[in-house]
């Protein structure tokens, strides 16, 4: 299978692409050491997911395209990585935020691959789901203390919760290449992905005392290539360095 | 062959000297195909940046041996813990790191409870987690509360 095994392989290697970037602007910025150095840990964990897809992905892509060429040569309208992830920073309650809803949508997800008909997704997914499980432990711990913690970080955490809501739905948005995905046994059924999401994600916001918003709108559109105006920001940065010396290495 | 053998798995982990590669079992297998080195290695954390370094000491120590040589990596059966040989739990902790409690034996819910991690320089039970990552991938940072030193904890995954 050509083509939909890439497009679909460059969907998860972008979400962890993008995410990893996201964090690493972190590094030296967090409230204490050992969230700072908390983040360097996760960046890097997503960083070696993507790194892992982008090498299969152009091995079956056969035409030569390696990691970062793919990372770094693309523009904004063939990443295809879920809008949630390039969603800003912001303040530390809606990182932990945006983090427990992309740690709530891998862990079942990457835990769904490792059935993979393809072994060597099904390798790379068995590795993800081991160091995702230790981000939801980590994000999903954050948001239970600021959420139960004083009417500050409450009234925070619960911000955080409420701006990145709107962009869960493009976590699970399918289209024919996952179908075809799908029927091929390589990836599992998004709605059964979704159930164990929204009840772990239920959970921990209970257990933090606070409210799933209600807004019903939802912002889609990054499987496809539409993105939020965040992407534009980032690939710069991200790109710039291999743009301009290109053919370098360390 | 068993020159070569003897050669690669004594290829030390970076981070951790005291630990070669076949103490952590990240070493599968060497062969011998058409007169070349065949090894197959497994990465530890998908971002782990030791695996480079240890490639290229693979690749240097086939070299060295006589031999040309290729290491292949593999992802399945995915890398755990659990793989460390007794040896290489016992240098961890001569090394100063908590070597890796067995895998599962953590109170697995969503906000996860691990199981005793004792000080690897006075035995005691009694310590607690500082931070839950550490200066590399595999590890996070404890405490003692006996005799108070901070110590690394090497996770087990």
């Amino acid at each position: 299978m050509g083509s939909p095994l890439v497009t679909y392989l460059l969907r998860l290697g972008d979400d962890n692409l993008i995410l990893s970037q996201r964090l690493g602007e972190l590094v030296s910025w967090m409230p204490e050491l050992e969230e700072d150095i908390a983040v360097a840990n996760l960046a890097l964990d997503h960083l070696g997911q993507a790194r892992n897809l982008f090498t299969y992905a152009g091995e079956v892509e056969g035409l030569g395209r390696d990691e970062d060429d793919l990372a770094m040569l693309r523009h904004e309208r063939e990443y295809s990585n879920a809008v949630m992830c390039e969603q800003p920073n912001g303040d530390f309650g809606q990182t932990m935020a945006r983090q427990l809803l992309v740690d709530a949508f891998q862990v079942p997800l990457y835990e769904a691959l490792t059935g993979s008909s393809d072994e060597t997704l099904a390798g790379i997914a068995a590795k993800a789901a081991k160091e995702a499980r230790y981000h939801l432990r980590h994000s999903s711990t954050w948001v239970v203390r600021l959420g139960d913690g004083t009417a500050e970080s409450h009234r925070r955490m619960q911000a955080g919760i409420e701006a990145m809501w709107p962009y869960i739905d493009d976590l699970f948005w399918v289209d024919g290449v996952d179908d075809e995905i799908r029927e091929a046994g390589i990836a599992p059924d998004m709605t059964v992905v979704r159930d164990t999401f929204e009840r772990t994600v239920a959970r921990v916001l209970a257990e933090a005392t606070l409210e799933p918003p209600t807004d019903p709108y939802q912002r889609t559109g990054g499987r496809t290539g539409f993105h939020t105006e965040h992407l534009g920001h980032i690939l710069p940065e991200m790109q710039n360095l291999h743009r301009a010396h290109p053919g370098v290495s360390w | 062959m068993g020159r070569v053998r003897a050669a690669v798995a004594a290829v030390p982990d970076p981070e951790v000297p005291v630990l070669s590669i076949d103490d952590l079992g990240v070493l599968r297998s060497v062969e011998e195909v058409d007169g070349r080195i065949l090894v197959t290695i497994t990465p530890t954390y998908s971002g782990c940046p030791a695996m480079q370094f240890i490639e290229d000491r693979i690749i240097e120590a086939v070299v060295d041996a006589g031999f040309e040589g290729e290491v292949r990596t593999v992802f399945s059966p995915a890398w755990t813990t659990d793989w460390m040989s007794d040896d290489g739990r016992r240098k961890l902790r001569d090394y100063g790191i908590a070597p890796p409690n067995p895998v599962g034996s953590a109170d697995e819910t969503v906000l996860t409870i691990r199981a005793v991690v004792r000080c690897p320089r006075c035995d005691s039970a009694d310590t607690k987690p500082v931070s839950e990552f550490g200066s590399t991938a595999c590890k996070a940072l404890y405490q003692c509360n006996d005799c108070h030193e901070p110590f690394d904890y090497f996770k087990e995954l």
